[in-house]
């Protein structure tokens, strides 16, 4: 917050950008330090955070923050292109300035999970959320019992951090799990959506903590089929992504129900969020 | 300053006492056509008291329509925020408007104050006006209000015929009193009488109301009912059932530049608008106007009540005289009350 007013955001120097996907909808990830030093000293941010990106001229979007605290001393945004905002920050590259204000809402409680195994279930643009959480248990490898990444696409040209979860296939002490809605030439990995992957994979739901984000459509589904596991309500989170303006809670519209994601959120549990008639609306 | 309960002004005095108020910016009812409208008061004119409610609620003076949040040129990433300064003192508030500000004031400081709303309702002064005449639609005692309810005023003023009593509320009511201190006496306790019964009498005329009692509560489960559809089928999603209420507090932030000059602003905003809820995928939490209109009212009468611990709704009446397609939160609240 700057001068006490929280809706003057600092701003932010681009360190480094590079796309992490292609096609009509391409996904390209900021690498960001905040500007002035004082501000980097006081800001913290906690995995399931998200932020308000701006441009001056331009607008503002919410972003979930895309990286762990543990990964160093700067932020990343991951961008689909979509509207206004998103297209003139896709204009960008390293040395331009954005404007930052954060970080909002709640996160996932890491610690409260220690010991657990963690499973992440992401789709398209929905694994930015569950990034951080794969980078905090990798940093604190010794306090969780495992980690599981299934994470899918439409295509393989769709998906994002795709450099960086084959590595961690490959690392072996982690699991994961790569699909594409449509096969193409050369793909190794599962073909088909990811509810049907999480079948497939049938991870245990003994002493695990299942988190998932991705369309509302793939949410629906990979709930009901961690159901079918044997998954309890409150070993299943989820994390909201209703549109924001203030995030503040002040500018009213990111409500499912009487909570407000911004505040009350984004991430829940599925034991809060089953009883909210417009969480998965 | 001791506690001054009630003074009395008559009317010969009512321009004098207006010329007493200085350095605030008077805004007071004024007659536009067939509407009323809280505008600047120059001097030397009156304010017109005949008047049901405005047009606009007084919400729009410390939640101004558009509100730049803080300007920036070009180009360059310096911001400043604006100066928000100058005494006002708001003059014929109906009672239901002074309550509506108080209660949106408990989300303006929920967890994180809001400078912007803050400073400037600390700048106004607010003198409530007694209704004497209820209008068509208004139901403020079934919502937690009355003729003569006090909350959010500084000073409430009745008018007796002759004069006008006036309570002083809070510090800000005192010290405007107090600038005009040798215009008013101390009201008899007749005069109290007399105010105790004008407003008895306003509120046995009030002819609408809701038995609010189970709806906070019952009001989810109704998700599904067809009332929505039934209710919503006419909706042209204007929004004026949002702009014009006086609890209706959201806003979209927008930037706006003119040649270099440049400002990021906030500008009310309603639920009742397809946009509003719309993600960038395309896909839509709340699609429909059934979808909306339910959650204007769950809001209002459910979520704001489990949050805040109050009906965010002070019966003014508004959405239902301006709705250009009579839909009638009164006769929704009864159906919801009958489908529980
Ligand atoms: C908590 C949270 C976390 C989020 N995290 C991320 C994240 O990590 N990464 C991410 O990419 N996004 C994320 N989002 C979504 C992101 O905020 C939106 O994608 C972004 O705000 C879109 O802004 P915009 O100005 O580009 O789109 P807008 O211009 O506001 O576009 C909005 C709407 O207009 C439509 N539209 C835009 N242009 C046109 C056009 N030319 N013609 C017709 N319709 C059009 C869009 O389809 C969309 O429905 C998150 C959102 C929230 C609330
Ligand atoms: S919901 Fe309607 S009656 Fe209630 S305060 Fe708003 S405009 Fe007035
Ligand atoms: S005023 Fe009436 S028509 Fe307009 S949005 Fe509200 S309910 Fe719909
Ligand atoms: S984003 Fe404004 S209230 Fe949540």
């Amino acid at each position: 917050m700057c001068n006490g007013n929280p809706y003057l955001p600092y701003t932010a120097t681009i360190v480094e950008t590079w796309y992490e996907t292609g096609g009509e909808r391409p996904v390209k990830t900021f690498k960001v330090t905040l500007d002035d030093a004082a501000a980097r000293e006081s800001w913290s941010h906690r995995p399931g955070q998200c932020a308000m990106v701006g441009l001056l001229g331009v607008g503002e979007s919410m972003f979930c923050i895309s990286c762990s605290p543990t990964e160093g001393d700067f932020l990343r945004f991951s961008v689909m292109r979509a509207g206004k905002v998103t297209s003139a920050l896709h204009q960008l590259e390293a040395g331009d300035k954005i404007t930052v204000r954060g970080p909002y809402g709640n996160s996932f409680p890491l610690e409260e999970w220690e010991g657990k195994r963690i499973l992440t279930v992401g789709g398209g643009i929905g694994q930015a959320p569950l990034r951080p959480i794969v980078e905090f248990v990798r940093a604190n490898r010794d306090k969780y019992a495992g980690l599981t990444v299934i994470y899918g696409a439409r295509s393989c040209g769709d998906l994002c951090f795709k450099g960086e979860l084959e590595a961690l296939a490959k690392e072996g002490d982690i699991e994961c799990h790569l699909s594409v809605d449509v096969g193409e030439e050369g793909w190794p990995h599962y073909v088909g959506f990811v509810p049907s992957l999480l079948m497939e994979v049938n991870p245990s739901p003994e002493n695990t903590i299942a988190v998932t984000c991705g369309p509302p459509i793939m949410i629906r589904f990979v709930l009901e089929n961690l159901k079918k596991l044997g998954f309890a309500d409150e070993q299943i989170y989820t994390t909201l992504e209703n549109r924001m303006k203030c995030g503040l809670g002040k500018c009213g519209r990111c409500n499912a129900g009487h909570l407000y994601v911004c505040k009350d959120g984004p991430v829940f549990s599925y034991a809060v969020l089953k009883d909210v008639p417009e969480a998965f609306a | 300053m001791g506690a001054i309960s009630a003074l009395l002004l008559t009317k010969e005095k009512w321009p004098e006492f207006l010329g007493k108020i200085s350095g605030k910016q008077l805004f007071a009812p004024k007659r536009q056509g067939d509407r009323v409208y809280l505008a600047p008061l120059k001097e030397g004119e009156l304010p017109d008291f005949d008047f049901q409610n405005t047009l606009v609620p007084p919400k729009a003076l410390v939640f101004p329509q558009t509100e730049t949040l803080y300007r920036y040129r070009l180009g360059e990433t310096e911001m400043k925020e604006p100066a928000i300064e100058g005494e006002a003192v708001l003059l014929g508030v109906r009672p239901c408007d002074g309550r509506a500000m108080q209660l949106v004031e408990r989300l303006f400081c929920w967890d994180v104050d809001d400078p912007y709303y803050l400073k400037r309702r600390a700048l106004v002064t607010v003198v409530g006006l007694a209704c004497s005449e209820p209008g068509l639609n208004c139901f403020c005692s079934s919502v937690g209000g009355g003729p003569a309810s006090t909350e959010g005023l500084d000073l409430l003023m009745t008018d007796l015929g002759e004069s006008f009593l006036l309570e002083p509320l809070t510090d800000k009511g005192r010290a405007l009193l107090a600038e005009a201190g040798e215009l008013l006496a101390e009201a008899p306790p007749e005069a109290v009488a007399q105010k105790e019964q004008i407003a008895a009498e306003a509120a046995a005329r009030i002819k609408r109301s809701v038995d609010t009692a189970g709806i906070p509560e019952g009001l989810p489960r109704l998700w599904n009912d067809p009332l929505w559809q039934r209710h919503a089928a006419a909706c042209l999603g204007c929004g004026t059932c949002t702009y014009l209420c006086p609890t209706c507090h959201c806003f979209d932030i927008q930037d706006e530049a003119e040649g270099t000059e440049a400002r990021r602003l906030r500008v009310w905003d309603s639920c009742m608008f397809e946009e509003y809820t719309r993600h960038a995928s395309g896909h839509n939490p709340r699609p429909t106007r059934r979808e909306r209109t339910r959650n204007r009212i769950s809001h209002k009468y459910s979520y704001y009540v489990q949050k805040f611990g109050i009906i965010a709704c002070v019966g003014c009446g508004r959405c239902v005289n301006l709705c250009p397609v009579n839909i009638d939160l009164v006769e929704i609240l009864r159906q919801v009350k009958e489908a529980l």
